[in-house]
């Protein structure tokens, strides 16, 4: 076996044969779902921990502060305590809560994000499934969060978490459009919808740079409206603290709203990783159509770097919006989508496909 | 027993389970819950027959679409308290008949029907692009009409649903 940063394929496939050679096929199959199911979960909760504490740093600098700066050198090991003191933390008992409704909620959000990211390649070969249809497939599993949301926000018998549970459900079917849409442009420019084949074909040049402005313009309009999608701020009325105390997850405690803060982030990071392979090429190094040399140079930097690199950039640019832009009125947040961002996605798809049609693409 | 086998069988355990449960439920909102349930698991039974479009498909329009639009109704409609009530032997004996009489239906073109054995190689996974041709293609099995016939319906549908929740000035 030779194994490289730069290419996992060998790695899996090594891992496949043996546990082919030693194992009956079932078991092998078993084995195998069970490895990536707990490495996804681990990178999940690691990734998911980091985001939090990033989002405090961002802030912190953001308001002039330090931020958490006391347990461990930067107060990095802050979001592991917080995590600690969430798992001790009673589970509140409600008493004319729809229980089952109530503890299946942040279940559905949960697994929603976590079937998403299954779909997203992170290296080389480090691919858990690779779909024909993966950024429909991302759409469509994404899509089932918000019926968490709903059920959180109603079956606790709570004013405040079914005007928040209301709100996001507004906001996030609405904002939904935006986000398949603008990936539609790209996927007019790519000619496939397999995120492999999508990486690969940014192998000269990523496609924010190819397709000229209607790209551009689509990636702009990606980050506002996955920014809505996973409810944050400028568009986190659905949690508005000064409003409904905490909205949809007031009467949640303990691990049960930790559920609600990790999917959060994690729908963070996972739009983030659509706009980083689909906008930005993913694990693909930064490469110019030609120069054959500095694409090289690009090279030696390995995949997983440059795809943790522009996933966490663009994770930057949300919470630099957050930390920035006051908080929208629900009717400000729905003339924005349907008033400009839909109208300008349209007209954007059209002049996308008049661009491939005509090959004025690199 | 293969591993398809087995996720056939769990996906058929919770379609039956929650479907029966979908019908019997006297709160509403479990019942879209269980209906949503129903919808998820028959969206994994065409991942496992790889018509990953259909599936995907199945997942953003009825699972993402139209349960989240039933939940978004009753949120809007009914209080936590309530309950259906038990409907009562007159209604439960001709829904139980139309509904054992569907079954009898599918269930014998089923087993009367001729499934080939072998399936051809490379039909096993409908490639997504012969879809979209089919989808814009005017010739035969095109359906580029009905596509179009469709979309003037949605749009009756829609002007008829705005002039419907339009307040009069009067």
């Amino acid at each position: 076996m030779n194994f490289s940063i730069y290419d996992f394929t060998s790695f899996t496939q090594w891992i496949d044969k043996v546990l082919y050679d030693n194992l009956p096929a079932f078991w092998a199959i078993a084995v195998e779902m069970t490895i990536i199911g707990v490495a996804i979960l681990l990178f999940y909760a690691l990734i998911g921990l980091f985001l939090v504490y990033a989002e405090r740093k961002v802030c912190a600098f953001m308001q002039n502060r330090v931020g958490p700066n006391r347990v461990g050198p930067f107060g990095f090991f802050q979001t592991i305590a917080d995590l600690f003191k969430l798992l001790m933390k009673e589970l509140v008992y409600i008493k004319n809560a729809d229980k089952l409704l109530f503890n299946i909620a942040p279940f559905i959000v949960i697994i929603a994000s976590f079937m998403a990211i299954a779909a997203i390649p992170f290296a080389k070969g480090l691919h858990a499934i690779d779909f024909d249809i993966g950024i429909l497939y991302v759409i469509a599993v994404s899509s089932l969060g918000v019926v968490g949301i709903l059920l959180a926000g109603w079956s606790s018998n709570n004013k405040y978490s079914l005007i928040g549970a209301m709100r996001s459900g507004a906001q996030i079917v609405s904002y939904e459009l935006s986000v398949g849409l603008s990936l539609v442009t790209i996927i007019i420019l790519a000619g496939t919808m397999q995120f492999s084949a999508i990486v690969e074909g940014q192998a000269n040049g990523w496609f924010i740079f190819k397709g000229h402005i209607p790209a551009f313009i689509a990636f702009i309009v990606f980050l506002i409206a996955s920014t809505a999608e996973t409810n944050r701020g400028p568009f986190d009325l659905a949690e508005a603290e000064s409003e409904l105390t905490a909205g949809f997850h007031t009467e949640y405690s303990g691990i049960k709203f930790a559920f609600f803060f990790l999917a959060e982030y994690m729908n963070m990071f996972i739009v983030a990783s659509i706009a980083a392979t689909v906008f930005l090429g993913g694990w693909m190094p930064f490469h110019v159509g030609g120069w054959e040399g500095f694409n090289h140079i690009m090279d030696f930097i390995p995949p997983f770097v440059w795809y943790i690199g522009k996933t966490f950039f663009i994770i930057w640019i949300m919470m630099w919006f957050k930390w920035t832009f006051p908080r929208l009125r629900i009717d400000q947040l729905l003339t924005l989508e349907w008033k400009y961002l839909l109208p300008i996605n349209l007209v954007n798809i059209l002049i996308m496909a008049f661009i491939v049609l005509m090959g004025w693409h690199f | 027993m293969t591993p398809n086998q087995l996720m056939f069988a769990i996906f058929s355990a919770v379609i039956i389970i929650f479907s029966i449960l979908t019908v019997t439920s006297r709160r509403i909102l479990r019942a879209a819950t269980y209906l949503l349930f129903v919808l998820v698991a028959t969206g994994g039974m065409y991942f496992l027959l790889r018509f990953n479009f259909l599936a995907a498909i199945q997942l953003t329009l009825y699972a993402g679409g139209i349960v989240v639009l039933i939940i978004f109704s009753i949120l809007l409609t009914s209080h936590i308290g309530d309950k259906l009530e038990q409907p009562d032997l007159k209604k439960i004996i001709p829904a139980f008949l139309a509904a054992a009489a569907g079954m009898v239906i599918t269930v014998f073109t089923i087993l009367k029907h001729n499934f080939p054995q072998e399936v051809a190689a490379g039909t096993d996974r409908t490639d997504i692009r012969v879809i979209a041709k089919s989808l814009i293609s005017t010739e035969k099995f095109g359906y580029a009409l009905p596509f179009e016939v469709i979309s003037i319906l949605l749009l009756a549908a829609m002007v008829g649903a705005i002039i419907l929740a339009k307040k009069r000035n009067d």
